[in-house]
């Protein structure tokens, strides 16, 4: 049996993934005990998510490690562009959920709390007095008075910095492609900026929703769904952010050449999808 | 030559490493099927001692041996053990052992991330069963986790969400391996119409997981805020609606119970040629039924909630929807019967167990579409007939497809024949007594007994007691299967590598037991 570099790169045994489960037990485990009001599940949960940063760095490190000794071939790269490409369809299912809740909440169950369609029975016996269409916290005015998020502040500047975020990402690619590693890494970080101030409008926008509207995640259903979307939207912002920080470090190393960059690639797909959900999240949750 | 292989030793020539590290690191598509099938054996033991006390407490009316509330925890964790932790990582564990082989690929995709949708699962299903020890017990309130009797549930409650939300993404990244395994690792030659039906039904089978179990982990997300963090999805003073749970939960379900079929009918296409020496008759309506079913499975979730309140058009086009179901169904049983029809036919365990299938699944299938009428189903909602008839798809079906592929499959993992007559046995007795088991349960349902209550009225007494008769036969009948299974692993005659004289495919042109390493250089494909 002859074999070339050509061979479809098996790894033998590799002790990350059992490190990987026994991460997430701790973490859901700490999780579960925090939830149940045991506060020391705290200290699960964090070793939990640190076992998780420790078991990326290595399991990652061993990839990019493998991949700079010129193990994978074309094959190997279309398998991992081909498994992002279906992990990220599985978040974009994720988001679907939460959508879904708050185009039925929007669409079906507050009008028939209203009285409209096959609900009048429902409000007559149950809701009489109620009459708030969206937004609105619900019959009961759970949460209390609350002020709805306005869309063309902070929002609509969010939307042109992850806009923007897609250009500069894609400027970088470009670069890439012609070998121009200065450029790249300087697209890269300008990304990774914009990222960031997204972040931080963001961070600035809850502060004030909680503090200045008393708009909170209890505010009845409009509440669960803004921050529900938009703290889910914002997690993946800040995952794809560190993410972007990784490769932007990467490119500056050099690990990146124009035909042999995957995980380049795939962050600037998560950080497309990320956008998309966003413009989604603008339209439906703050704009509508 | 020599040198060459030297070179590549490391990760190629090798061997499996020792001991327990072996199983715990292994990155090897055998080893971890075997994981698998081995763990869902565990859990199809567990879920059926759940069913047993289930068949006690109903042998006779009255209370018998537990309480209330432990006996719905009983019924909840049942289903949630056999669904999630017994047939989807059996399948799961075939998915392993048979597609890279089946394809001619030296290993899945994406080894390392293989051992790890393995190895969360037994730490989810450590989450699931631990909450029957904290305060509160176990789940109760049904493995669908309807609010808002599931957030009334004790401390168990956020270990029990996390457990689904953990095996959700060991089947999420499964699927993944699976997809891009098929998509891209075909020796070439292996056109996608030329690949086995088992193949191609994973294929369909994975899309659907990825599709949906994000979307139940979604749901599940919303109970665990609607319990801990005030939020008001399923709340209707809120401006929610605890239906709205049942419209997401069913979108995840109903495309699940296609995940615990669709596979079946790859392993049902592979054995009934084998033993009828005829290739399967209309291999590419077998393709195109499996993605049509894949397809409907999404516009007929509601069929589940016909009594909770819906508009009338929502009943109508849902009722049609899931009878459509009915069409493509209809022609892979048509198919099935079609390549027996003038075969030369031989009846081995695999085949008994695979005609098993195909005659009880169309029972099932039958008193699916007499659920589907939407107005006769406000008789039927929650009875008995439900039971009868989702059993009749997930024992009779997914069950004994997966029994049927441990007869056919086994001689070639182990090397070694299992022992005919006790598989002929063990067939002949869970055919038997699962009949007995269930079909009387249509007739209670009918009669009016409700699912999930732990006691009824006199006139029901007689047909369950017969129901557990048959159960504990068809409990008692699976110790065999076990007793066979380790029978054939510890030694037995030597099976050919061809092993069956009508069987096709690449998997039967490796040695059996196969080598460690599938396919190092893709094979040629006729």
């Amino acid at each position: 049996m002859t074999h070339t570099a050509n061979d479809y790169y098996v790894p033998h045994g590799s002790h990350w993934p059992i490190v990987a489960a026994i991460a997430m037990f701790m973490t859901v485990i700490g999780a579960a005990l925090w939830f149940n009001g045991e506060l020391n599940g705290r200290m699960v949960l964090f070793i939990g998510l640190g076992l998780i940063a420790f078991m990326m760095f290595g399991w990652f490190g061993t990839v990019i490690h493998e991949n700079l000794q010129g193990m994978y071939n074309d094959q190997v790269d279309r398998s991992f562009r081909q498994g992002m490409m279906w992990f990220i369809f599985s978040e974009v299912m994720f988001f679907a959920a939460f959508f879904g809740a708050l185009f039925y909440a929007r669409v079906l169950s507050v009008p028939w709390l209203l009285g409209m369609d096959s609900g009048f029975t429902t409000h007559d016996v149950l809701w009489q007095g109620f009459n708030e269409a969206w937004p609105t916290n619900g019959p009961g005015d759970v949460g209390g008075e609350f002020e709805p998020m306005e869309a063309w502040g902070i929002p609509a500047l969010n939307t042109l910095l992850l806009l923007s975020s897609g250009v500069t990402i894609t400027l970088s690619h470009w670069a890439l492609k012609v070998g121009d590693r200065g450029r790249c890494v300087l697209w890269l970080a300008a990304t990774v900026l914009l990222g960031m101030t997204f972040l931080g409008f963001q961070a600035y926008e809850y502060i004030h929703a909680y503090t200045g509207m008393d708009l909170t995640l209890a505010s009845g259903i409009y509440g669960s769904t803004f921050f529900m979307l938009t703290g889910f939207h914002g997690m993946h912002v800040t995952i794809g952010t560190v993410m972007l920080i990784v490769i932007t470090l990467r490119a500056a190393k050099g690990h990146f050449t124009a035909d042999n960059h995957f995980a380049f690639e795939g962050v600037a797909w998560y950080w497309h999808f990320v956008d998309v959900v966003w413009l989604g999240l603008f339209i439906f949750v703050y704009v509508l | 030559m020599s040198t060459a292989t030297a070179t590549y030793d490391e990760h190629h020539e090798h061997g499996p490493d020792k001991g327990l590290i072996r199983w715990i690191t292994t990155t090897n598509h055998k080893d971890i099927g075997t994981l698998y099938l081995v763990f869902a054996l565990i859990m199809f033991f567990i879920g059926g001692a759940m069913a047993m006390v289930i068949r006690a407490e109903l042998f006779q009316p009255g209370m018998q041996l537990v309480d209330p509330q432990f006996f719905n925890s009983m019924t909840t964790v049942h289903a949630l053990v056999m669904i999630f932790g017994a047939v989807m990582p059996a399948f799961t564990g075939l998915a392993n052992w048979l597609i890279p082989m089946m394809i001619g690929a030296p290993d899945m995709a994406l080894p390392r991330m293989n051992n790890l949708s393995f190895w969360i699962l037994p730490f989810a299903f450590t989450l699931l069963l631990s909450t029957f020890f904290m305060d509160g017990g176990g789940p109760a309130g049904g493995w669908t986790l309807y609010p808002p009797l599931a957030l009334q549930m004790g401390d168990g409650f956020p270990f029990m969400i996390f457990a689904i939300h953990l095996a959700g993404i060991s089947s999420i990244m499964g699927s993944i391996n699976v997809i891009v395994t098929i998509l891209n690792m075909r020796a070439p030659g292996m056109t996608l119409m030329k690949m086995p039906l088992f193949v191609w039904t994973w294929l369909i089978t994975a899309y659907l997981l990825i599709a949906t179990m994000p979307v139940l982990a979604g749901a599940v997300t919303m109970l665990l805020t609607d319990k801990f963090a005030g939020t008001s999805f399923f709340n209707a003073a809120g401006g929610g609606d605890p239906v709205m749970y049942q419209h997401i939960f069913w979108f995840f379900g109903h495309p699940e119970v296609y995940i615990l079929i669709l596979p079946a009918f790859g392993i049902i296409s592979a054995i009934v040629p084998t033993f009828a020496r005829k290739p399967l008759f209309g291999y590419s309506s077998m393709v195109y039924a499996t993605a049509s079913i894949a397809f409907l499975s999404f516009i007929v979730w509601a069929h589940h909630m016909f009594t909770v309140g819906m508009p009338v058009v929502g009943e109508l086009f849902f009722m049609y929807a899931t009878m459509m179901i009915a069409v493509p169904t209809g022609v892979k049983v048509f198919n099935w019967v079609s390549t027996m029809w003038k075969g030369a036919m031989t009846f081995e365990t695999p085949m008994l167990f695979a005609i098993g299938f195909i005659m009880m699944f169309t029972i099932g299938g039958f008193s699916g579409l007499m659920l589907a009428i939407a107005p006769a189903d406000f008789q039927y909602h929650d009875t008995y007939f439900v039971v009868a008839h989702f059993h009749y798809v997930l024992v009779t079906g997914a069950i004994y497809s997966i029994m049927a592929a441990t007869y056919y499959w086994l001689p070639k993992w182990t090397g070694n024949m299992y022992d005919e007559r006790l598989g002929k046995i063990h067939f002949w007795l869970s055919t038997i007594s699962v009949n007995v088991l269930f079909f009387p349960q249509h007739f209670l349902g009918l009669a009016g007994m409700p699912r999930r209550i732990p006691d009824y009225s006199v006139q029901f007494a007689d047909w369950n007691m017969v129901s557990s008769i048959g159960g504990f036969v068809f409990g008692a009948s699976q110790l065999l299967f076990l007793w066979m299974v380790i029978k054939a692993i510890r030694g037995g005659e030597k099976a050919s590598d061809q092993v069956w004289e009508g069987a096709n495919g690449l998997e039967w042109t490796l040695p059996s037991p196969p080598p460690y390493h599938s396919f190092t250089e893709a094979p040629a494909i006729k």
